[in-house]
């Protein structure tokens, strides 16, 4: 075990699975950086968050390819590798510029699988940094994984600690389906417990991160650590908590939640993005449907407003849900 | 028509605003470079010192009825298109007073009363934006036109490809400015323009396409005229590659490992727009007084817009869910 950051812990699993597969590539903007530039130093960045560092030394060209700017390329380009035998990861940069390369990621890559008959697989994974918090603005703060999430055919990981994403990502680079891996760029420096070999996290598997016995808590990516934030602060007036990571909102753990609000009878769900046709809005709909009987008090929903993300520091403050309003609405549920 | 030529038929007061709106937003980056490193502006710059004459040359031909797009690096161009410069500073500490109410900041200032449709974040998202205003320009008959400002890098995007073919289709007056500052990020632009050739890329598509020298003004501002007089003449879309260089970083705080360690001292050297405009002034009939004048004028500008913004209010929590048809 070794102290690692989440963008350490990412960069772990990259090296380690493409030393052992070598049909594993590595494309997108800057993943390198430096070429054609007049330093003659490649790898001038190893990405603009520093995630694929020192995978082009050591992989060399082939297999670590810098493209121009150029989203649906790059996206389409993975999916037609994956179709010809490689593992393609796609680095996208800011979640946000997915827009530019959609068709490429829900018509084609999602699609493959299924609409061929199953006659092939599309094994490629895409890396995109998510979140506000940074002041980045409109187009470089969203979460977008609602909407990836609704996709048939994809697999959508969030990790919300160092630990999970390495084991998170050597499962990605395993399997056969297209998955969107979601890296929330405020999450990348923090540090966590990170064994140096392998180990992998399957999907559909989600973390239960406290555990307690009023209230079930369900939060995603940087919200987990918002929520253990609140969990604390109503310890103290002896409200104890389940505190769920779902780590893959595609395929989605289900039963971990159910049966957790079985034994509370109270959900709160905290998620960064905007509140309509959210993941928040699936998990408490599903809920309703498959365990009403076990509610004693309506759903909280914690999230961001049906708004884009506002620059000036006050109001993107006040735009992602902060560990006070996830306090409040645990006191809350407890009150009904 | 030669270079000459058309900067003669500048008068001395105009070629005075031109080196003003050069200088002022050379001071305002240079200011932001010195600011952005105490921490008080929110989130991430890109600067523009270097590119100058590029949005000068340009914006000097437009009136506020003319169309302007921009990218992530466009505070030059919205300088040039005369937004309010204390608003914009406003707009970049994320102020209650700025240009969008500060919801925006640096990636995002837009002024629509000067035909300012915005700064953008998306690499290649302008040009489109760009060909639709040139359809409702096109559509009121009234000779006006919207440029495109896109960088290098950018014009390797589709819906770069996708902007200029339908400009041609339409026959719509849409200038394209490919300004080329060597890099997209930190790639080389030989690298990442397969044909390493941006101009003539633009031609393929079926429009006039001219490359000129972005460091100087006279240059830009004459190759513009001649995009203008086509477009204007109904004859549909024109392209500008722009060849300059940015001063600093792709963002503030990159290291720039890619590029050469003496390159930007160097380039400072050579490839000054400000100095070479000061060079020929003289023959141009401007003394040195009236532009030192200048110079003068801009650095209190600046130094009032950075005072002014640094103490204003940031906008009321209340903003956040406004200027959004509903909010949940
Ligand atoms: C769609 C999209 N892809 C990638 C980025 C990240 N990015 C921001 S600026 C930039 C480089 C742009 O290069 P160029 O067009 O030459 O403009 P310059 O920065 O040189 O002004 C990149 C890759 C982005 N903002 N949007
Ligand atoms: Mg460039």
């Amino acid at each position: 075990m070794t102290q690692k950051t989440m963008r350490d812990a990412i960069n772990d699993a990259l090296h380690l699975e493409m030393a052992r597969n070598p049909n594993i590539i590595v494309l997108g903007e800057d993943v390198s950086g430096g070429a054609g530039g007049t330093s003659g130093q490649r790898e001038a960045s190893g990405g603009i968050f520093g995630v694929t560092k020192g995978l082009l030394p050591k992989f060399g060209e082939h297999r670590v390819i810098d493209t121009p700017i150029s989203e649906s390329a790059i996206i389409g380009a993975a999916a037609g590798a994956a179709l010809a035998g490689l593992r393609p990861v796609a680095e996208l940069m800011f979640a946000d510029f997915v827009g530019v390369s959609l068709d490429q990621l829900f018509n084609q890559m999602a699609k493959f699988r299924y609409m061929f008959g199953g006659r092939t697989t599309c094994p490629a994974v895409v890396r995109l940094a998510m979140g506000a918090g940074m002041n980045m603005g409109a187009q470089h703060s969203q979460t977008i994984y609602p909407l990836l999430t609704s996709v048939p055919g994809l697999k959508v990981v969030i990790p919300s600690n160092a630990y999970d994403a390495k084991g998170l990502m050597l499962t990605a680079l395993r399997g056969d389906d297209p998955v969107m891996f979601f890296e929330h760029k405020a999450l990348y420096p923090r540090k966590g417990e990170v064994p140096d070999g392998d180990y992998t996290i399957p999907f559909g598997e989600a973390a239960l991160v406290r555990e307690g016995e009023h209230v079930t808590v369900v939060a995603i990516a940087r919200m987990v650590v918002f929520a253990e934030k609140a969990i604390d602060a109503v310890h103290k007036d002896g409200i104890t908590c389940d505190l769920i990571d779902p780590r893959t909102t595609s395929p989605l753990d289900l039963d971990t939640i159910l049966e957790s609000v079985e034994n509370t009878g109270r959900l709160v769900i905290v998620d960064e993005s905007p509140p309509r046709c959210s993941v928040a809005a699936d998990i408490a709909a599903q809920v309703a449907s498959q365990g009403f009987r076990f509610l004693k008090a309506p759903i909280g929903l914690v999230t961001a407003p049906h708004t884009p993300v506002p620059f000036a520091r006050e109001l993107e403050r006040a735009y992602v849900p902060s560990p006070q309003r996830i306090e409040a609405a645990i006191r809350k549920v407890m009150q009904e | 028509m030669s270079t000459e030529t058309v900067a003669s038929s500048l008068s001395s007061d105009q070629l005075l605003a031109a080196y003003r709106k050069m200088r002022t937003i050379r001071e305002f980056e240079e200011r932001l470079h010195v600011e952005i490193q105490t921490g008080e502006i929110p989130g991430f710059t890109h600067l523009y010192s270097g590119q100058e004459a590029i949005a000068v040359g340009v914006c000097a031909h437009l009136g506020v009825t003319d169309y302007i797009v921009s990218t992530h690096r466009g505070h030059g161009h919205c300088i040039a298109k005369g937004c309010d410069v204390p608003a914009m500073m406003h707009e970049i500490y994320g102020r209650a007073a700025g240009l969008c109410k500060g919801k925006g900041g640096s990636m995002h200032i837009a002024d629509f009363s000067k035909g300012m449709l915005g700064a953008n974040a998306i690499v290649g998202g302008g040009p489109p934006i760009a060909v639709g205003a040139a359809i409702a320009c096109r559509n009121r008959g009234d000779g006006t036109v919207a440029v495109a400002f896109a960088g290098d890098g950018s014009c390797n995007q589709g819906t770069v490809f996708e902007a200029m073919n339908l400009a041609v289709v339409l026959k719509v007056p849409t200038i394209f400015i490919y300004e080329n500052n060597g890099y997209s990020e930190h790639t080389g632009v030989d690298y990442a323009v397969g044909s390493k050739d941006i101009a003539g890329r633009a031609a393929a598509f079926g429009m006039p396409v001219e490359k000129v020298d972005g460091t100087d003004f006279h240059a830009v501002y004459a190759a513009m005229g001649r995009a203008l007089a086509h477009a204007r003449a109904g004859h549909g879309p024109f392209a500008i590659e722009a060849v300059a260089t940015r001063f600093y970083g792709h963002f503030e705080g990159d290291p720039q490992l890619y590029r050469a360690k003496d390159e930007v001292k160097r380039q400072r050297e050579s490839m000054d727009c400000l100095s070479i405009f000061r060079r020929t002034a003289a023959a141009h009939g401007l003394s040195d007084a009236a532009l030192d004048a200048i110079d003068a004028e801009v650095l209190d500008l600046i130094e009032r817009s950075v005072t002014e913004a640094r103490q204003a209010p940031p906008p009321a929590e209340s903003e956040l869910t406004t200027d959004v048809y509903v909010a949940y």
